[in-house]
């Protein structure tokens, strides 16, 4: 399976040509995944056990004396390890969130330890639908059992272990990213000083799971899906997965960022023109879609999808959010993106709002940015000063 | 830290609940939180003060305040602060209600539109004052609500909301006699901690 560059930045060069040259001073340059084994049976949320796992992670910067500068990245739906640098010298693009990991970044690879993780039921190297199901000998497609939020943060607290890290500086993640980290001060509220939520929702609205719902659909209506075996028959349901980030993309947007970026252009400039793609909006969908129909695995993404629609904290607490965070110690930072209509800043002020119920600290800012949902993965002047700011901050906190 | 927010300060129980509405750089809640333990918010709109407040380690809530306070429960403060901003929001008499809906008390502070150079300027160039404690020209002033202290107290007496303490100072902060004796003439900035009416 090919490997996942994660989302590309939206204002990238549709194709980005190949250098040979050595990475920029500011990169954390070139990096190998490394690859942890647990023996230990795990028993999911949903009652399933596995009899062990991998998980793949990356690491940049140094882990101090004190163990107390370690950093976690939790990705998004398409996210995986490799945040930040490059595998190759070669490599096209570096890591999904290299504009803000690295030496002098808002998360600085040289007072940070920094880990990346790809969670369980990815597609990139960590155990999921992919992989061999012990049972069977064959992958386990479809039949994954279904895997939460909370699982990946106990999956994630066992890697901590393994590499040592008794308490994270900052649990720091976007989108459903965010949600982990959001769990995780829930969950381990003495294993993380910092919680960074990025533009994420306490939970997903029916809106939310419904696009969610179409994206699976879209999916599993692909003659090539057979019911998520098309590993065993050689196929990929490329067509479904390619509707499913096509419609993923339309959410990630804003009205105002596509009609700036991409207007009303046509790709021709001829109306009527035999073309397939007219306009250059298509284009960008297109091409979209199809990159990542060959890079990802569709029982991946309804996984992931799944995930994020259970994802609801305040569930185990009677529904009340105030009462789920009630026992956290993490100081928290609250980001939104003012054009962000799939988690808006509404969502991330409910968040914000049960934590001053609760008397907890709280940072919160909502960043102006043309960019809907994808703006937590592109600079922003404004952004990286207030996520610098705060980390800085937080180091000297930790330092006292 | 600045005189206007010792004064502030000073009033402020150890360990008490402050919202800080306006709240700046966050230099009073700094304070507040070193120096008594006070677990503190603040809510601002100006993205160069809220990097001060993450810069400062205090806790700020991004919100503008022409919005209203809605998302704040019912008394879940002890004390609501506001420092020089009445004036400037869109409904300074709805905001003092909310302000005392949150909190068990307020403090709030403003700049005196009564005070005796307003009122020479007025009188004599018939035009808007413009003064140290006012700077700004009417066409640009965020000022949109300015009032005197007369004002003022008619309108917290009309709501029924008990004075528990005032203190009127100079442009620099300063208490002085003749202030004293007539506020609403030299006064410059007037300080009202104010309670909730009496059921």
């Amino acid at each position: 399976m090919g490997r996942l560059s994660g989302p590309r930045p939206a204002d990238a060069p549709e194709t980005a040509p190949v250098s040979t040259a050595a990475p920029p001073t500011d990169s954390v340059g070139i990096v190998a995944p490394c690859r942890a084994h647990f023996d230990d049976c795990l028993t999911l949320q949903c009652g399933v056990t596995l009899g062990g796992f991998d998980l793949v992670y990356e690491t940049y910067g140094t882990l101090n004396a004190e163990r107390s500068n370690a950093v976690l990245i939790c990705h998004a739906l398409s996210g995986n390890h490799h945040a930040a640098g490059f595998h190759t010298p070669d490599d096209a693009k570096p890591g999904w969130w290299d504009t803000c990991i690295g030496p002098g970044k808002p998360i600085d690879t040289e007072r940070f330890f920094v880990v990346g993780v790809n969670n369980l039921g990815g597609c990139d190297g960590s155990t999921g639908p992919v992989s061999a199901n012990p049972a069977t000998g064959e992958p386990w497609g479809a039949a994954f059992p279904t895997v939460t939020v909370k699982d990946w943060v106990r999956t994630q607290a066992m890697l901590a272990d393994r590499l040592g890290v008794h308490r994270f500086a900052a649990v720091i993640g976007g989108s459903l990213g965010g949600m982990q980290a959001m769990q995780w001060a829930i969950d381990y509220p003495d294993r993380i000083a910092n919680a960074i939520v990025i533009a994420a929702p306490p939970k997903l609205s029916a809106q939310n799971i419904a696009f969610n719902e179409i994206a699976r659909h879209a999916i599993q209506s692909d003659p090539d899906f057979l019911g998520g075996r098309y590993y065993e028959a050689d196929k990929r349901p490329r067509r479904g997965l390619m509707l499913a980030r096509m419609i993923g993309h339309v959410t990630y947007l804003s009205d105002d960022g596509m009609g700036t970026r991409f207007g009303r252009e046509l790709k021709s400039g001829d109306i009527g023109s035999a073309q397939d793609v007219q306009f250059q909006v298509e284009s960008y969908l297109h091409y979209q879609g199809t990159s990542f129909s060959e890079k990802f695995d569709a029982n991946t993404y309804i996984l992931m999808t799944r995930a994020l629609d259970y994802f609801d904290p305040a569930l185990e607490f009677d529904g009340d959010l105030v009462s789920a965070v009630a026992e956290t110690n993490a100081r928290f930072l609250i980001l939104a993106f003012s054009s962000d209509w799939r988690f808006s800043p509404a969502r991330s002020g409910e968040i914000v709002d049960a934590l001053i119920a609760a008397r907890k600290d709280v940072v919160s800012a909502v960043i102006d940015s043309p960019h809907g949902h994808d703006s937590f993965l592109i600079y922003n002047e404004r952004y990286f000063e207030v996520l610098g700011g705060y980390l800085d901050e937080a180091l000297r906190r930790l330092d006292t | 830290m600045r005189r206007d927010l010792e004064i502030i300060a000073a009033l402020i129980k150890p360990g008490a609940r402050v919202l800080d509405l306006g709240c700046g750089s966050g230099e009073l809640l700094h304070h507040l939180a070193q120096e008594k333990g006070v677990n503190g918010y603040g809510v601002e709109k100006d993205a160069a003060a809220i990097s001060a407040c993450v810069a400062a380690g205090v806790n700020v809530i991004e919100h503008d305040l022409d919005d209203g306070l809605a998302r704040f429960p019912d008394s879940s403060f002890d004390m609501v602060v506001m420092t020089e901003t009445l004036q400037a929001v869109a409904e300074p008499s709805r905001l003092i209600d909310e302000m005392l809906r949150i909190g068990d008390e307020c403090v709030v502070t403003f700049p005196n539109f009564g005070h005796w150079r307003c009122r020479a300027q007025l009188a004599t160039s018939g035009r808007m004052p413009v003064a140290r404690h006012l700077p700004h020209d009417w066409y640009s002033t965020p000022n949109i609500h300015l009032c005197t202290f007369r004002d003022f107290e008619l309108l917290v007496n009309e709501k029924g909301l008990p004075i528990i303490e005032r203190f009127v100072v100079n442009g620099d902060h300063e208490f002085q006699a003749h202030i004293n004796r007539f506020p609403n003439l030299f006064g410059t900035t007037a300080f009202y901690r104010l309670g909730r009416a009496p059921l």
